[in-house]
């Protein structure tokens, strides 16, 4: 197929591999001139090339002239359109893009939404909390452990190497840092404080974001996106006792617990590193630890643990059953889940950190 | 009935497919003609879905023989097999639109994959496919969560015809259709055949469809086939066949009668 001088031949048979070709064929021909059709050494059409060239004459500002028989499936595409018009210009174009200040205020819109919803997420499992406390049934202790266990015991392993390393890296810094002043000795008590009040417990909440925050984002997302959720209401369960509360519950309990772990093995790191550094004996060690710490230091750490807990788990099984519709909207809320999991993990610790200032905890 | 020897599209020789102990197919041996609507029907667990995966090329049958255009399908290479592929329009049982497309975009899908054309002339083909399969063209921005289920089939429908193939299998077609939206969809499927000249297998369990669409049935039954014209299924000895057809044997013997009718 060619077109030259306006005319346009069309040989042999025309398949839909064949688009491309006719597609460019056609855009040189819509720019001559006169124009017209050779379709006299044209074989068998395909319906989608058949229907881009009709369009292609119907687009034509003067009718060209078609020597040749028109395609078979012609009759078939008048038929389908039964009277509308084929050509582009008839189409109604796409709505457009609003403008800024619409797209702004809708913007709004959804975050307030957003904000409101959580909100209301946030008063509905304490309300099913406060009526699930009846009786152990509501309360579904299986379920709870189940997600402690899961949530928990299985992330012992990466918790455990991830406070033993940062320890281990932050000793080594301090060691360095300290040694030209004769001060060796106070790695001992950067690595406590920072291991027991902080990165003990932050490290950790991390990790669960990342690990059981998007897990719960994801697997209440499909039930949604199953109708899970839905015949679970249908049966007059309530889905928040069942599937969010146990969740949320199983971290609040999971999350301290991973704590005492990272802090114990955190403490473990400095205190190999300083005996391989700085010479420091096992009792010199602890000797030096008890003067370091203050009684209150290592619940400064623990206390927060299960706020992140409630906040991971909030965020992930409110972001799943937000899912609707589409797969691509599972994995932009489990995103979400984790991120904003993550952002509220650090942004309570800061609070935190001013309220411990204020109260000299 | 058929013209005196229709040309075989579709060859099936021997196919043993068996899944551990379990053997579903146990030496099925069919042809699917050109341009004839092909029914397959059988129970739960008969292996209707293993047999419209093995003709379609997504497993490879423990043992015996496809051949599709006279090419065996179940020895070749990745990428001979892709070639075939593109012959196929398959729609599946749930529809199996991409949720995270809007209907338009999983019509072109196809097209945008395999072929390089602009964009003006991708919009123009999905409008064409929409109009073919009877949904309006306002309906090609929506995504497939807000379709009823009627629209999702003929979506994906759409979606199947997106390269002119050859070859349409069609699982479930009708299943979950109310009987308006299934006639409609059989009268679809009949005006395609004849238009286009496509040669259509469907899975199906709706006996109207049945009756008003297939050329032919295959009953896999007991890991073997029986193929017939309908009346002759139904006027089969086998237990099974007349426990399926049971009931709505008058009615369907009425409308298979009329069927034969529209033949050639």
């Amino acid at each position: 197929m060619d077109s030259a001088a306006g005319r346009l031949t069309l040989a042999g048979d025309c398949r839909a591999a064949d688009l491309v070709t006719l597609e460019t064929a056609l855009r040189e021909w819509a720019g001559a001139g006169s124009r017209s059709v050779d379709l006299a050494a044209a074989g068998r059409f395909d319906i989608g090339p058949a229907w881009i060239l009709k369009r292609a004459i119907a687009d034509a500002a003067t009718p060209p002239a078609v020597s040749g028989s028109l395609p078979a499936h012609f009759n078939y595409l008048d038929e389908l359109l039964a009277g509308a018009s084929v050509r582009t210009a008839d189409i109604a174009p796409p709505p457009r893009e609003p403008a800024g200040l619409v797209r702004l205020g809708r913007a709004l819109e959804v975050r307030s939404e957003n904000w409101y919803e959580a909100l209301t997420y946030g008063g509905k499992l304490i309300s099913t909390a406060g009526s699930a406390w009846r009786s152990w049934k509501h309360l579904r202790i299986a379920s709870v452990v189940r997600h402690a266990y899961e949530t928990g015991y299985q992330a012992v392993p990466v918790v455990a190497v991830i406070a033993f390393l940062i320890s281990v890296i932050s000793a080594y810094i301090s060691a360095q840092q300290l040694r030209p002043y004769g001060g060796e000795i106070y790695t001992v008590d950067i690595v406590a404080l920072g291991v027991l009040r902080e990165l003990g417990v932050l490290l950790t909440a991390i990790m669960v974001a990342g690990r059981t925050g998007s897990a719960y984002a994801a697997e209440l997302g499909v039930m949604k996106l199953n109708d899970e959720v839905d015949a679970l209401e249908s049966m007059g369960i309530d889905p928040y006792e069942v599937l969010v509360l146990p969740r949320v519950l199983g971290l609040i309990i999971a999350l301290p617990l991973l704590t005492i772990i990272a802090d114990f093995m955190g403490l473990f790191g400095g205190a190999m590193l300083t005996r391989y550094l700085i010479d420091l004996s096992w009792p010199q060690f602890f000797t030096r630890l008890d003067e370091a710490i203050a009684p209150t230091t290592f619940w400064a750490g623990l206390v927060k643990a299960p706020v992140f807990g409630l906040l991971i788990g909030l965020t992930g099984t409110l972001r799943g059953l937000q899912v609707r519709e589409s797969s691509r909207e599972l994995g932009r809320l489990t995103t979400v889940a984790v991120v904003q999991s993550i952002f509220l993990v650090i942004f309570a610790d800061a609070l935190f950190a001013i309220l411990f200032l204020e109260i000299d905890f | 009935m058929a013209a005196a020897t229709p040309a075989v599209i579709i060859s099936v020789r021997d196919l043993v497919n068996r899944f551990g102990q379990q053997t579903v197919h146990d030496g099925v041996s069919f042809d699917v003609h050109a341009g004839e609507v092909f029914g397959i029907v059988g129970g739960s667990g008969s292996g209707k879905s293993v047999l419209l995966k093995t003709m379609l090329g997504l497993r490879k049958p423990d043992s015996g023989v496809v051949e599709v255009e006279g090419h065996d399908i179940t020895c070749m290479s990745d990428r001979e097999l892709r070639a075939v592929k593109q012959r196929y329009g398959v729609t599946f049982q749930h529809g199996a639109l991409f949720t995270s497309l809007t209907v338009t975009e999983n019509v072109i899908l196809p097209m945008v994959e395999l072929l390089a054309l602009e964009e003006a002339t991708l919009q123009s083909l999905a409008e064409l496919r929409l109009r073919m399969v009877g949904l309006p063209v306002e309906a090609g921005a929506k995504f497939p969560a807000q379709l009823s289920g009627g629209m999702i089939k003929r979506a994906a429908l759409a979606r199947a015809l997106a390269l002119d193939p050859a070859l349409l299998f069609l699982d479930e077609p009708t299943a979950g259709l109310d009987p308006i939206a299934a006639t409609a969809f059989d009268d679809l499927v009949l005006y395609l055949r004849r238009t286009l000249a496509l040669t259509v297998v469907m899975v199906t369990h709706d006996l109207d469809t049945l009756a008003r669409t297939c050329d032919r049935v295959a009953v896999l039954v007991d890991g073997k086939v029986i193929v017939d014209t309908l009346p002759g299924i139904v006027r089969s000895e086998h237990p099974w066949i007349r426990e399926y057809f049971h009931g709505a044997r008058g009615r369907l013997m009425a409308a298979a009668g009329e069927g034969e009718n529209r033949g050639a």
